[in-house]
């Protein structure tokens, strides 16, 4: 156990230089549910600097969007448990009050939803809850001033016609609309650091890419850290300066994205690969699914929580079953958190797996 | 905006035709076609054993000979511009709006029921505005702590609330507050201009009694609506932005509660306002509820008619409130 939480901490060196944005600890958010312990995040680690991207991979119910409710204080119920360290600009918001992450959540972090037309209030302008967003940290600033505000954001996330569009509802925007609306909504405070929660899933493939490009713009113009959550490796490909994946709660592999794209170290990231359509790559007769289901969070596997859908856990001599394997690093940078042996994971991945991704 | 605003006001109109053509057709067809004659009808205005001269006198003056729906358009016409009838040896003036005559006393409907409404308007606004501060609040505060020990009570009591009948709960306040300690006895009402202290103190048992039942089912409505919408991902954003947890509740959360419970009030305030039979009966207050009691005992069949277009006429026009008041809180209304 020492050693499992000593490995993490000892591994999440900054991967961009500099001291970290955000500096995340073993990170256990735990929920007390009449089924039982749901370990929805269990012991994850990262750091994150201004500028970077990070992007969090794992099927639904792997943690990942727990995650980032974690760190903007939004896993809004008496029964979660949480412990571990986060820590924004150095100031641990695990032991802060829940006011002083209430003031720090839209003005130093802020958050874009999965499903902008569920994300918005239908019953106010986009304008009127840009406005909202803005004065809740600026409460000196006029109301004038915050719809111009408002509308240089809406302008600055590219929607033609700001000074209209403002007063539109959210159901006369498209669905592109109203996530660049979110986003201006997001951005309003100048946060430093972004949250992007399946910011693509919900919009239609032709504007998932005008998103992404935005996002990406305006973090260079801006200089936030990002943290982009989603299942679709296209997407954290597309953005991410580096990868975490989660199965189960944990972290399984983490690392700079090429190097994780490139050679990939755990077995479920090979899967996840293998799942992905490419369109670089020859064509294959099928996609291969990583076989079974996402595991229980009340009752997590033994050991590996991937050893019930791991092809080679018959190859680690039982200790899949038995024994949690640590994050190891295997490149610098680069680690993953399995228990096969290198040389035998580096033999499966050149032999059966590369070859068909 | 305007156009749908013009647009309800028509269709409630139109609404309101049909519930007049209905209710007449009712109370003037359907006796016909279950046998009654056109002289048994008459008969009703003059008592036992008329002299046919006195029936054919009746059915000339009241037009009872014509055919329906000649009497159906001069019904229509008396209630815009009232009519003339010779009932008996003077020639009397039915004024606008002319329900007609009644059977027993001879009397214009209208000026009996109008009389009516300020007792059952004040029994209803006075209830109704009780069970919705109090409905409203008391869901809030439940859906915003669920399962906690003020939510099993208040939705315990809510239960037995709902449970009650006015009946029972009326009568149990009046034995206790005007008998057993007659804090508040003598209860007689009194109008809102003359004396509105006098109004509020011998309406409050009535208004308890009936809000009691009315909040309970407002507060479970409440409740549900609150859970629901406070799980939408729209709060999740609010609370993204650092809005405070009071402000995400009541901008956020019960803005969008609180359109399915406008629509329900307004149902029930226009229902009320149509007659609350019971609750009149228990406190003997001489609302429209009483004087719908007393037509139907009488068979008196130009009162009840009248009784129930004015019914009809509060429920339309509370409809056509809650459907303006919608497209005011509701954008989305408004467009479609």
């Amino acid at each position: 156990m020492t050693e499992l939480q000593k490995t993490p901490a000892r591994a999440a060196a900054p991967a961009g230089g500099g001291e970290p944005y955000l500096s995340v600890r073993d990170l256990r958010i735990h929920f007390d549910t009449d089924d039982g312990l749901v370990r929805s995040v269990d012991g994850v680690s990262f750091d994150l600097a201004k500028g970077r991207t990070l992007g969090i991979v794992g099927e639904s119910g792997s943690g990942k969007s727990v995650t980032s409710l974690g760190i903007m204080g939004l896993h809004r119920s008496k029964r979660a448990r949480i412990t571990g360290e986060i820590r924004l600009d150095g100031e641990d918001l695990v032991a802060a009050g829940p006011d002083r992450v209430r003031e720090l959540r839209g003005r130093e972090m802020a958050m874009i939803f999965q499903d902008p037309l569920t994300a918005m209030h239908p019953y106010y302008t986009v304008g009127q809850q840009i406005v909202e967003a803005y004065r809740v940290h600026h409460p000196q600033a006029t109301k004038k001033q915050a719809r111009a505000r408002a509308v240089e954001m809406l302008d600055r996330v590219g929607i033609p016609q700001p000074d209209r569009r403002v007063d539109d509802y959210p159901h006369q925007f498209s669905g592109g609309m109203r996530q660049r609306a979110m986003i201006a909504m997001a951005l309003v405070n100048d946060p430093s650091l972004l949250i992007a929660d399946e910011p693509t899933t919900a919009l239609d493939v032709t504007v998932q890419a005008q998103i992404l490009d935005l996002i990406r713009d305006l973090q260079e113009e801006f200089g936030s850290a990002v943290i982009i959550i989603t299942h679709d490796l296209g997407v954290v490909a597309e953005l991410a300066d580096d990868i975490l994946v989660m199965y189960g709660g944990k972290c399984v592999e983490r690392g700079p994205a090429e190097t994780l794209f490139d050679s990939p170290e755990h077995p479920y990231t090979w899967g996840l690969l293998g799942s992905m359509p490419r369109l670089d790559r020859e064509l294959q007769e099928r996609l291969v699914p990583v076989k079974g289901t996402p595991p229980s969070l009340i009752n997590v596997p033994s050991g590996c929580a991937f050893h019930p859908r791991c092809p080679y856990a018959a190859l680690t001599g039982g200790r899949s079953t038995e024994e949690t394997p640590g994050l190891t690093e295997v490149a610098p940078g680069h680690h993953a958190a399995c228990h096969l042996a290198l040389s035998e994971r580096h033999r499966i991945f050149t032999e059966e797996i590369a070859p068909r991704l | 905006m305007f156009a749908y605003i013009i647009r309800r006001i028509l269709a409630a109109a139109v609404l309101l035709l049909v519930v007049s053509a209905v209710t007449f057709a009712i109370f003037f067809l359907l006796p016909r076609l279950a046998g009654e004659t056109v002289d048994q009808l008459a008969t009703q205005y003059i008592g036992k054993n008329p002299s046919p001269d006195a029936i054919a006198a009746v059915k000339k003056n009241l037009g009872l000979d014509q055919p329906l729906y000649t009497q159906y358009w001069n019904f229509l016409k008396g209630l815009v511009s009232g009519a003339e009838y010779k009932f008996g040896p003077e020639p009397a003036t039915c004024h606008v709006p002319c329900f007609g005559y009644s059977f027993k006393n001879h009397l214009e409907v209208w000026p009996e029921l109008s009389k009516r409404i300020p007792v059952t308007l004040s029994l209803a606004i006075g209830a109704a505005t009780l069970w919705l501060v109090s409905g409203v609040a008391t869901g809030v505060v439940s859906a915003l702590r669920p399962r906690s020990i003020f939510d099993r009570i208040s939705m315990g009591i809510a239960l037995a609330g709902v449970s009650l009948p006015v009946f029972f709960t009326g009568a149990l306040l009046l034995t206790v507050f005007s008998y057993e300690w007659p804090i508040l006895d003598n209860l007689q009402y009194v109008n809102f201009t003359d004396d509105p202290l006098m109004w509020a103190r011998n309406l409050i048992l009535p208004w308890i009694s009936l809000a009691f039942l009315y909040s309970a089912l407002y507060a479970r409505l409440t409740r549900a609506g609150m859970l629901e919408t406070m799980s939408e991902d729209y709060i999740r954003t609010a609370r993204a932005k650092g809005l405070a947890e009071r402000k995400v509740v009541t901008r956020h959360g019960l803005r969008a509660a609180l359109t399915p419970i406008v629509t329900i009030f307004g149902m029930d305030l226009g229902l009320l306002l149509g007659g609350a039979l019971i609750t009149e009966q228990v406190f003997s207050l001489q609302g429209v509820g009483q004087f719908a009691v007393q037509a139907i005992s009488d068979n008196d069949l130009p009162k009840i008619l009248g009784t129930t277009l004015l019914a009809a006429f509060f429920i339309v026009l509370c409809n056509l409130v809650v459907d303006l008041l919608y497209a005011a809180v509701d954008p989305r209304v408004r467009l479609s």
